[in-house]
């Protein structure tokens, strides 16, 4: 189920020169697992714009971003006390009820933001997830803090090795000669390739397109996966590995 | 707010249009469907379609441009798996809208869905490239336009609307065509061809490069082309592009709209429908309108 609904901001943070990080205000009740989105209704823009839970509660929807284009640029000016019309209770999120012994959650710059709400589910239930994130430079590292806070054990890397190791999440995994049972992952398409073709773990990744609805009626954001054609609002956004195609 | 098409009674003359609201049982968890006059359910073909590469999508001022490919099941998949589906959530008058890319196409597509309950008027989307015709779509030509509506016809009971491209120099030629050769209704317009490029790659944002513009940007020219065609033809029109309220619903009626299809607004408000059926009645009697077959092409 979704919801249509007006959310009142909180509070809206710039974390680095392109991450913000923005807590709304308003009834959550359809938002039920980590890795669903919400679709956002801009004045003056026409569609909407998806942006993934990053975490919530009974009363609140926290999202992280990046100030991508127009859209975002203009959540990014938004005050305490604004207005925003959401769509919430979108997509199909994470397993996040799995059996895992020592789960990876595994993110490429933006997409470190659903595996926060993932990683708290995990701690409140007595599992220590393994939380690497990947950026480009130690200036866009966004959210190692909340992981730190929560408990959670991370690593990071980026791309110029100014901050963790040189590389990618993937090197992390090779230098650290980590061992986990299952991972969950959100990042950049070529970030999930590597990881669904390079990581022997089973496992889960969320896909992210450019959609129109969102609620799975226009067909805008269809991938072709083994069991057929799956929308990625709708289906997804997360997707066995086992299901996906990489060409 | 009833309306008649060619003899088939709608409730009101509110139709979500092809491709913006799937085959309406997806929507019906979120409101009750079965207050729409009808739906015009996905574009489909005779076989499955993945469609295009993504993206599909870009944004624009007051609209949208898709790319989407006729991505759909294929007739008999309709058939068997989406209208029993369909048909349990929505008990309304279905719009069948039938998509080809050759005269033999449409025929066994128009065949197959002519026999199905509940399926009450088969639209016919001529804005499909004509494979024998070297890549022309069947709707910028008069005379394909109406050798398509001739074959269709010979083969169905049901009434006939061809839904017209506007990507043409002379909407109601091509209308006059499509009547003469024994159309039943026209429903106009389909999306008009658009493109939009990402400065900063320097490159087209959809991967089909263009893309069918829609949204509220469109409105001025469906109203105009309603009014056009409704002038020039003595069959009914479904007015279709832009409409986002229910003013907008009644201004197409007056350019000559017996009903109304609602398109991308859904696609930005789920309940967009909804919405401008609710206001509908308010509307009419802020305007002094009775009936709304009374002001079908008023202007």
């Amino acid at each position: 189920m979704y919801k249509r609904d007006i959310y009142k901001v909180v509070s809206n943070e710039q974390l680095t020169a392109k991450s913000w990080l923005m807590v709304l205000e308003g009834d959550t009740q359809y938002v039920t697992r980590a890795g669903e989105f919400v679709n956002i209704a801009l004045e003056g823009k026409f569609l909407r714009r998806p942006i993934s839970v990053c975490d919530y509660d009974e009363r609140t929807i926290t999202l992280l971003y990046d100030v991508v284009g127009e859209g975002t640029k203009a959540m990014s000016l938004m005050k305490e006390g604004a207005e925003l019309d959401l769509l919430t209770g979108l997509g199909n999120g994470f397993s996040e009820e799995r059996e895992c012994r020592r789960p990876a959650l595994l993110g490429g710059g933006v997409g470190c933001a659903p595996l926060y709400n993932l990683a708290k589910k995990f701690l409140a239930r007595g599992v220590k997830p393994v939380v690497i994130l990947g950026f480009n430079s130690e200036k866009d590292v966004v959210s190692a803090d909340m992981f730190e806070a929560i408990g959670a054990e991370l690593y990071i890397a980026t791309v110029d090795g100014s901050m963790g190791t040189k590389g990618f999440v993937t090197d992390v995994i090779r230098e650290q000669g980590l061992e986990c049972d299952y991972f969950y992952a959100c990042g950049p398409m070529p970030m999930l390739k590597a990881l669904c073709r390079g990581v022997e773990w089973p496992g889960e990744v969320s896909l992210d397109e450019r959609m129109a609805c969102g609620f799975g009626v226009c067909m805008c954001c269809s991938v072709e996966t083994k069991s057929g054609n799956k929308r990625i609002c709708k289906e997804g956004p997360v997707f066995d590995k086992e299901d996906l195609i990489w060409k | 707010m009833s309306v008649v098409l060619s003899g088939v009674k709608l409730d009101n003359p509110v139709i979500p249009a092809s491709g913006c609201f799937g085959y309406g049982y997806g929507m019906a968890e979120y409101y009750d469907i079965n207050i729409l006059g009808s739906i015009s359910f996905k574009g489909t073909t005779r076989d499955a379609r993945y469609g295009n590469p993504l993206p599909r999508v870009a944004e624009c001022t007051a609209g949208m441009i898709n790319a989407v490919g006729l991505q759909n099941p294929g007739i008999d998949a309709v058939i068997a798996e989406e209208l029993p589906k369909m048909r349990a959530a929505f008990r309304k008058p279905i719009v069948a809208n039938i998509s080809g890319f050759s005269i033999e196409e449409y025929v066994e597509c128009c065949r197959k869905i002519n026999g199905e309950e509940q399926v009450e008027i088969i639209e016919l989307n001529v804005s499909c490239p004509n494979v024998h015709g070297g890549g022309m779509s069947f709707g910028t030509s008069a005379e394909s336009v109406a050798e398509v509506v001739r074959a269709v016809k010979q083969v169905i009971t049901k009434p006939l609307y061809v839904k017209l491209t506007p990507n043409v120099t002379d909407i109601v030629s091509i209308a006059k065509a499509a009547e003469a050769a024994g159309a039943d209704g026209i429903c106009l317009i389909n999306t008009m061809l658009g493109m939009r490029i990402d400065t900063r790659t320097r490159r087209p944002i959809i991967a089909n490069t263009m893309g069918g513009f829609s949204g509220a940007a469109v409105f001025p020219v469906a109203v105009r082309m309603v009014y056009q065609v409704s002038k020039a033809c003595n069959i009914p029109v479904i007015g279709c592009g832009g409409v986002e309220t229910a003013s907008d619903v009644i201004e197409m009626m007056m350019a000559g709209a017996t009903a109304v299809e609602v398109g991308a607004a859904n696609l930005r408000n789920p309940y967009a429908c909804k919405e401008i059926i609710e206001q509908l009645p308010a509307e009419m009697e802020r305007l002094g309108i009775e009936k709304l077959t009374d002001i079908i092409g008023i202007v």
